[in-house]
């Protein structure tokens, strides 16, 4: 089981290449926290900042001005030992499968708990639950070189790599992009399981769709700001905002909008499809009484 | 982390000098090396810095970032100046100083600063042609200069191909680099402690995936220009056709008067003045 672990975020402001004729404002006064067991589902256009937001999470970027609180304390504090940090607050970069690069799945795995200094049965152990927990076959594939493997594949044992460090907080960006279908169900699955067992999420995502099955709050950014953050519910509900921040509402929202305005008798508050059915098939049985 | 690098890399404002011809601007860049070597005194180089002063200011690029670029050369810089110093003089001129063994002669004090400032001219006139003009208009230039060669079968066309390519894809490596090391630095991974062993090995999860990405863009690109065509300069038209324009004469002439002005300097300066 991790260890609790709190992220707080303090009117964060990031310039990049500042005084230059490159300066460009990635967040301008972010400001939220990250709760113990949250799942955190972070939206927003190409170019919003969400992925300049995540590396500030674990002190890769550090921040033009604001503040990373981890539990209370500056992350970017001159005492905090940033590198053991960053073994607790996991990141998932985008397309984390261009960063593999041992021999074989299982010494690529073990890379980061090597840099732990845990003895080698430790490692061992790690690489093989690791693997496990993203559905990749040990006997089968540990001794295999990870080039050789499909991209799908190639996604989750880059993914193990972090999971084998087991953070307390993991961090996503956009865990499920240029996957087939398929793929993409089983990378959401395990980023659900891992959330289950205790495992605080912070995921960025373009889709609606896998925010809404899955997250407990959300985050709307725009032009490096936060527009809003609540539950699903109340975000989604806001269809407005959500189209000035350049996204559209999950699939099941917009359909519940449609049918509203044919007249239909549906709250107006409904973003999943499973509550959208029910909904429906009341309605439905109203209406046909027989 | 990698972004300070100043040589070869375009300073993307509109401004006179920007919109000069590409071909023009090599020209030019070539004949102020030749005036950078023409310099006979101080005064000439006081020009020339004048001189790459103004076109900076005309060209919206701060002077700073051009002297920026010289960083990376200060241990080259330092050491031609030393070498230069101690062993061009002849030994039979009386040394302006003697501390033990060390002399400095005049002769040898007056290689040493030829050198060095030729250095840096050099380094400052090609930065101020890379900041001012995109990858993309550099090659082109290059390609259309280098032109009258195919009669030779000289491979123009292709060599300005690979340049752009190569000059293409620098940010996009610099930026994979950047990426990949923060990757594997949230895995723990250390680049910047221990000894010249560990550094090195610290370097292979870094290489190893760029390696693997730049293989891959290589493919990915040399498939996206065979699907569309892509067989070489014969026949290929382009979408911006380069027109010379008064501004481009203007310059030129601007050049011309600079190189005249230092051609002169042995009639027009007092002996003494000369190095």
């Amino acid at each position: 089981m991790p260890d609790p672990m709190s992220i707080e975020v303090r009117d964060l402001r990031h310039v990049y290449a500042e005084n230059s004729a490159f300066q460009s404002v990635a967040l301008n006064g972010v400001s939220f926290t990250v709760n113990d067991g949250d799942f955190l589902a972070l939206v927003g256009h190409t170019g919003c900042g969400k992925s300049t937001l995540v590396q500030h999470l674990n002190g890769l970027l550090k921040p033009t001005s604001g503040q990373v609180l981890v539990d209370g304390e500056d992350l970017n504090g001159e005492q905090v030992d940033r590198r053991q940090l960053r073994m607790k607050i996991g990141l998932v970069f985008q397309y984390p499968e261009y960063q593999l690069f041992e021999e074989t799945v299982a010494k690529d795995i073990a890379f980061g708990p090597k840099n732990m200094g845990l003895d080698q049965k430790e490692i061992d152990e790690r690489v093989r639950t690791a693997m496990e927990q993203v559905h990749i076959n040990y006997d089968k594939y540990a001794q295999r070189s990870p080039f050789e493997l499909s991209g799908g594949q190639m996604r989750r044992v880059a993914i193990a790599g972090v999971l084998a460090m087991h953070p307390s907080v993991l961090i996503l960006d956009e865990p499920a992009a240029g996957l087939d279908p398929h793929g993409r169900d089983r990378i959401l699955g395990i980023i659900r399981d891992l959330h289950r067992s205790g495992t605080t999420i912070v995921m960025v995502s373009h889709s609606m769709d896998d925010v809404a099955r899955l997250a407990t709050r959300v985050a709307v950014m725009a032009h490096g700001t936060l527009q809003a953050l609540g539950t699903p519910r109340e975000v989604f509900a806001q269809t407005e905002l959500m189209a000035g921040a350049g996204l559209t509402v999950p699939d099941a929202a917009r359909l519940c909008t449609a049918l509203r305005e044919k007249g239909l008798d549906l709250p107006p508050d409904l973003y999943t499809q499973d509550e959208l059915r029910e909904h429906l098939l009341r309605l439905w049985k109203e209406a046909a009484p027989c | 982390m990698l972004k300070n690098l100043t040589l070869g890399q375009y300073y993307p404002v509109d401004s006179w000098v920007h919109r000069l011809d590409p071909r023009v601007k090599i020209l030019l860049t070539i004949a102020l090396i030749v005036a950078v070597f023409l310099v006979h005194s101080l005064v000439g180089y006081a020009l020339i810095l004048a001189f790459m002063y103004l076109v900076s200011r005309l060209a919206h690029v701060p002077f700073k970032l051009l002297l920026k670029g010289l960083k990376p050369l200060r241990f080259i810089l330092i050491l031609t100046f030393i070498l230069n110093v101690f062993f061009t003089a002849s030994a039979e001129e009386t040394p302006l100083l003697k501390l033990g063994f060390i002399e400095i002669r005049e002769s040898g004090l007056r290689q040493a600063v030829h050198f060095s400032l030729r250095l840096i001219f050099l380094v400052i006139s090609t930065s101020l042609m890379t900041l001012t003009t995109s990858p993309i208009q550099l090659s082109d230039g290059m390609e259309l200069l280098l032109s009258p060669l195919k009669v030779l079968h000289f491979p123009a066309h292709e060599l300005a191909m690979m340049m752009s390519i190569a000059l293409r894809f620098i940010p996009s490596l610099l930026e994979e680099t950047d990426k990949i090391m923060m990757a594997q630095m949230a895995r723990g991974a250390d680049f910047e402690s221990g000894n010249l062993i560990a550094r090195a090995k610290a370097m292979v999860p870094l290489l190893v995936p760029l390696f693997v990405s730049s293989f891959r863009r290589a493919g990915d690109l040399a498939m996206a220009m065979e699907a569309r065509c892509y067989h070489g300069g014969e026949g290929r038209t382009r979408l911006r056709v380069l027109k010379l324009t008064i501004d481009d004469l203007q310059a030129a002439l601007w050049v011309l008067v600079l190189i005249l002005l230092i051609c002169a300097e042995p009639s027009l300066l007092p002996k003494a003045w000369l190095l």
